[in-house]
């Protein structure tokens, strides 16, 4: 697994910035931008799926077993596209 | 060993990277670059040079599609001139840091305006900080012997960074001169098949040119300086190497009758034969003067340097390009900034000459060496001007 990003020395650094491993943006909590988060409220949510579609970061992701959704606050950056495309207001952004 | 024929040093540049049996040329022709490309494009359409050439619509795309084929594996050849390298410049830089080799021929031409299509360095100085290895060269053979040697230090694995070769724009573009042709034995000899470090394969996925946060910025520039400095015995190496093949040894800090000498001019590219003409006239009357000529700019041969300029007391630098509202021109100002620290440094001086294809004569810079001498100025002195 690749170190995080503030940690890897000059000489570790692949000739000219290659980046030899496929998918380790991954290893980047993008989620720590984050300035509001989504309160999502599954009594509500008619699991139209328009979240899990519109979302930017692919951080909502079904949790069947529960028929609810699930955020990936690693990735989530509190844009708050789901709260605004949810027709059934079920997502209200809240100061993280 | 090839035949000597004689051509201009163009064509003959353009027919050494057809021996280098190139892969991909892209270029956009401006003068004074035109006719390595227009050869090229010759040599392609004929058959001799089985090369994609690549007709661009801009220097900015010549430049995008050469990182393409480098990336992609390919040996990447293009030239071009002033304007051109303005246009290309964005991605110049990006050519160094992604470390794709590939040679560019750039026909020094001055930058406008005024419009001029006339040698001086402002263009190579435009880009000095790019990391791209950067040569100059004295004469046509140096040009043609160049090519081959550009390819090979490029493709070096422990080099892996693209290669500038300056080519004063008319003054050693457009002339014929005698040159001795490599045969493609030697070139086989002498240049490997280009085998790069990673490149755009399905089979090997790899991202190249993402971002770099914050974080990372740092320590990536840092990567590219220590490439560079590291190209530098490389640089020298294959220069020897081709001495054995052709029995032209070639430095990259080359002296001239400088035993002895109180007095040095030192200088990059064509002018260094006319100063050459002027030291063998003042050494004749009697004076103790000598010439450095900096074949290589980048990476900067420091040690080298150091020990040439020590022993003198006076060095004149011929500077070709003009650094406006700066502490000094760009070849003054690293000659000074590389002596502050030794303990016996000479004097140092700044003459800009040779502007926009100005002409220099051999008594041009007997005049230069004598008017810094008496005047000992510290700024940039511009030679010749008029009021």
């Amino acid at each position: 697994m690749t170190k995080p990003m503030d940690q890897i020395l000059w000489q570790e650094i692949e000739p000219g910035g290659v980046i030899t491993e496929p998918g380790n943006a991954s290893c980047y909590h993008t989620g720590a931008w984050r300035s509001q988060k989504p309160k999502y409220d599954p009594d509500t949510c008619i699991k139209c799926w328009r979240c899990y579609i519109m979302c930017p970061d692919c951080a909502i992701s079904p949790d069947y077993e529960n028929n609810v959704f699930v955020w990936n606050f690693n990735y989530c950056k509190g844009c708050g596209i789901c709260a605004y495309e949810c027709p059934a207001n079920a997502i209200v952004m809240e100061e993280d | 060993m090839g035949q000597k024929v004689g051509i201009e040093v163009s064509i003959a540049a353009a027919d050494a990277v057809g021996l280098c049996d190139v892969d991909v040329v892209a270029a956009y022709p401006i003068t004074p670059q035109t006719h390595v490309v227009e050869h090229l494009a010759e040599l392609c359409a004929s058959g001799h040079l089985d090369a994609e050439f690549v007709p661009v619509e801009s220097e900015h795309s010549a430049m995008s599609v050469c990182c393409g084929s480098a990336a992609a594996g390919a040996r990447t050849f293009t030239a071009t001139s002033a304007q051109g390298l303005a246009l290309m410049a964005e991605i110049v830089y990006i050519a160094s840091s992604m470390r794709l080799p590939m040679v560019m021929f750039l026909a020094n031409r001055a930058l406008s305006a005024p419009l001029s299509i006339w040698n001086d360095h402002s263009d190579t100085m435009m880009v000095r900080d790019c990391g791209w290895v950067q040569v100059f060269c004295q004469n046509g053979q140096e040009v043609y012997d160049s090519i081959f040697h550009a390819f090979k230090v490029s493709e070096d694995k422990r080099v892996s960074l693209p290669v500038m070769i300056n080519v004063d724009g008319f003054a050693l573009t457009h002339v014929i001169e005698p040159i001795e042709f490599w045969t493609k034995e030697m070139v086989k000899q002498y240049l490997p098949p280009f085998q790069p470090i990673h490149t755009l394969h399905p089979d090997k996925v790899v991202t190249m040119g993402a971002f770099g946060m914050p974080e990372i910025y740092t320590e990536a520039k840092k990567a590219l300086d220590v490439a560079l400095w590291n190209s530098g015995p490389v640089v020298v190496e294959a220069w020897n190497e081709m001495a054995k093949l052709t029995g032209r040894q070639y430095l990259p800090v080359e002296k001239y009758r400088t035993e002895e000498a109180e007095t040095l001019i030192l200088a990059m590219g064509s002018i260094c034969e006319t100063a050459s003409l002027a030291v063998d006239e003042m050494r004749e009357s009697g004076r103790k003067i000598g010439m450095i000529n900096l074949r290589l700019w980048r990476p900067l041969p420091t040690e080298e340097l150091i020990k040439a300029l020590a022993g003198a007391r006076d060095v004149i630098v011929l500077d070709r390009a003009l650094t406006p509202g700066g502490a000094n021109s760009p070849l003054t100002s690293e000659i000074r900034t590389l002596m502050y620290a030794e303990p016996n440094r000479p004097n140092i001086y700044c003459m800009v000459a040779g502007l926009g294809g100005r002409d220099v004569t051999p008594n041009d810079i007997k005049v230069m060496v004598d008017t810094a001498l008496a005047d000992k100025h510290t700024g940039h002195y511009i030679y010749g001007v008029r009021g």
